[in-house]
């Protein structure tokens, strides 16, 4: 068994939209992040993924179920608290939109140095500067930008910055929702090497949410699909795009466009009309490292089994 | 030939702080009859200002600096606002990408569809406008109609809000579609669903569509042909064949290489490095020479002209000239 270094057990969050009205967003999910590994998280918008990456990192609290982090239980308070330091340094998020995520009014070295001043850190590299310089370097930026505003930069290059203020904590577990998908095409190849490199050079641990499957084939370890807010399937990503099981990873899989016109021409997408896909039963090991949801009314579920490729 | 839309030379630029963004530069196109262009390139190279300018639908700042816009034979160039008016919706109508901040979250969306068909059509009883949206809702894949047609925006999912603004924008029966990535809000399920019904609607109606896009993927599904937009420019064109299997300009090369599919089995992806020019400060010669590691020394002095590959395939690139070739071959 591998190490594991996050995760979340039975996890159930739910909006409350006003007194009547729920959205059970999680739907008790369990899920592992293994020290080490990129694990993909995909699913349709509206599946619950960000919402999981949010309660991964203590930004919602979770209504059912519990979040850790190495040995320690974040979703409880009082040991949420006793840690504090260590679960808000060693884990980190960079979000999808880097135009809201940095503060507008705030020069890229005072936002790489942010962290350190609420945290009362150090610099190991001596100085704020410094440090902010070695980490711009590191994430491939120039240094000339250390005293520009997010404004001025790019949206890849504010990505960048992001991805820098996440890695100037030295975190273990780096979670990524959709970091890739508001930046241009040729700039995305460019982060998605980033994390590769982050990964196998250093050893970090990241939890990569995205729609777009095909990076996520080519970057990740494992792939995890969410559906409705639950997770339908779990695999090696070679496996898991060798021999999807589940009909909505089936689905899934058929629809990525295949960048070849003639292939792309001929290829008939599934018919299916807004199709509901069976939530129910449980997940099950079908085979070594490969889950999958099932058991539930599958076969009363018409729509549910509908035939796809 | 069947031309629908032409335009020649076309230059856009818009005054702002401290410069003078050069938006479209001396862009050339034509689109046929029934056919499907696609418009690639990265965000701020001038795409969505392109189709703006076809639709003159430019912020007042923008100016048209030279060139000529010509839809179906007529020059509209020069044309009023008032005279625009009247031919928006009839030729050409305008998809965008976010489906819920182009719909009205106030109205309904048969009273959406209904609005439209007024404004082309103001002599139709009400039998008939609601028989023309539940013809309209059809053609758009949702079934029924009648029900739907009384919801609002927030309660459709994403796939049937942007088939509604398909609905309401072929309610004045254009000629020409310019789709501005149009499912890249979408889930790729759904994308797949909205590229085959427009490409549906588009047989059925005999339509013309432009459609903006970065992903090379959807292009492949439903363009015919591919023009690829660097700065400001078109630095390639060509049917979907010459543009996926044999790119000409580095800087297509580069976008088909960086494509996952592309590295599989491969530790790192291909990528093109650096990033692209701004369209205010803009190099000397050609604006892709900085990110291209194969530019040549003329590639910084001055920019490539359009060179012919075959009668449907050209691209910019001095790689393409017949000194170079020469040299090369020497």
């Amino acid at each position: 068994m591998q190490d594991i270094i996050a995760g979340v057990r039975n996890l159930t969050h739910e909006f409350q939209l006003n007194k009547k009205l729920k959205i059970r967003a999680i739907d008790g999910l369990s899920l592992d992040i293994r020290r080490g590994e990129i694990l993909g998280v995909v699913g349709e918008s509206g599946s619950g993924k960000s919402t999981l990456a949010r309660c991964m990192m203590n930004i919602y609290r979770p209504t059912e179920g519990e979040v850790f982090f190495k040995n320690i239980k974040c979703s409880d308070r009082a040991e949420y608290k006793k840690h504090a330091f260590e679960l808000q340094t060693k884990r980190q998020i960079i979000f999808q939109d880097s135009a809201s995520s940095l503060n507008p009014r705030m020069r890229v070295i005072d936002i790489i140095a942010e962290p350190f001043r609420i945290n009362h850190i150090v610099p190991i590299r001596g100085s704020i500067e410094n440090e902010a310089r070695f980490q711009l370097k590191y994430t491939g930026l120039d240094e000339e930008l250390l005293y520009k505003y997010p404004g001025e930069l790019s949206g890849g290059q504010r990505q960048r910055v992001a991805i820098a203020r996440a890695l100037a904590m030295e975190p273990e577990l780096l979670v990524a929702d959709e970091p890739i998908s508001a930046v241009d095409v040729s700039i995305q190849a460019q982060l998605v090497n980033l994390f590769k490199h982050l990964r196998n050079e250093h050893g970090f641990s990241i939890m990569f949410i995205a729609h777009d499957l095909a990076m996520v084939e080519f970057l990740c370890d494992r792939v995890a699909i969410m559906y409705r807010g639950r997770l339908v399937e779990l695999a090696e990503t070679k496996e898991l795009f060798a021999n999807p099981l589940h009909p909505y990873t089936k689905l899934l899989l058929s629809c990525i466009p295949i960048p070849d016109p003639r292939a792309e021409r001929e290829r008939k997408h599934p018919d299916f009309d807004e199709t509901e896909f069976d939530t129910s039963g449980c997940l099950t090991e079908i085979s070594e490292g490969h889950l999958l949801l099932c058991g539930g009314e599958k076969s009363n579920n018409k729509k549910g089994s509908l035939a796809i490729g | 030939m069947g031309n629908i839309l032409e335009i020649k030379n076309l230059s856009v630029k818009i005054p702002a702080h401290g410069g003078t963004v050069s938006a479209v530069r001396d862009v050339s196109l034509e689109l046929k009859k029934g056919e499907t262009l696609a418009i690639v390139g990265e965000s701020g190279c001038g795409k969505s200002m392109l189709c703006k300018s076809i639709m003159k639908l430019l912020p007042e700042r923008a100016v048209i600096e030279s060139g000529q816009i010509i839809v179906n034979g007529t020059d509209i160039t020069g044309l009023s606002d008032r005279e625009m008016t009247k031919l928006r919706g009839q030729l050409f109508s305008y998809v965008f990408q976010d489906p819920l901040s182009a719909l009205d979250p106030t109205m309904t969306i048969g009273r959406q569809i209904a609005e439209s068909i007024l404004i082309h059509q103001r002599n139709l009883g009400k039998e008939e406008i609601l028989a023309r949206i539940n013809e309209l809702l059809t053609l758009v894949g949702i079934k029924n109609p009648e029900e739907r047609s009384r919801l609002h925006s927030y309660e459709l999912s994403g796939g049937m809000r942007q088939r509604c603004v398909l609905a309401i924008v072929l309610a004045s029966n254009p000629r020409i579609l310019l789709a501005d990535e149009p499912t890249t809000a979408l889930d790729v399920t759904i994308q797949a669903q909205i590229l085959d019904l427009l490409k549906d609607i588009q047989k059925k109606r005999n339509m013309s569509t432009v459609l903006v896009s970065h992903d090379m993927g959807v292009v492949a599904r439903v363009a015919d042909r591919v023009a690829i937009m660097y700065a400001g420019k078109i630095v390639e064109t060509g049917t979907a064949e010459d543009i996926f299997y044999s790119p000409a300009h580095p800087y297509t090369q580069g976008l088909l290489k960086s494509l996952p599919i592309n590295s599989r089995g491969k530790d790192v992806l291909e990528t093109i490095p650096g990033m692209p020019p701004s369209l205010m400060r803009l190099p000397k010669g050609d604006a892709f020479a900085c990110r291209n590691p194969k530019a040549l020394p003329i590639d910084f002095i001055e920019e490539p002209p359009m060179f012919k590959i075959s009668d449907s395939h050209f691209a910019a690139s001095w790689t393409l000239d017949k000194r170079y070739k020469n040299s090369n071959l020497e």
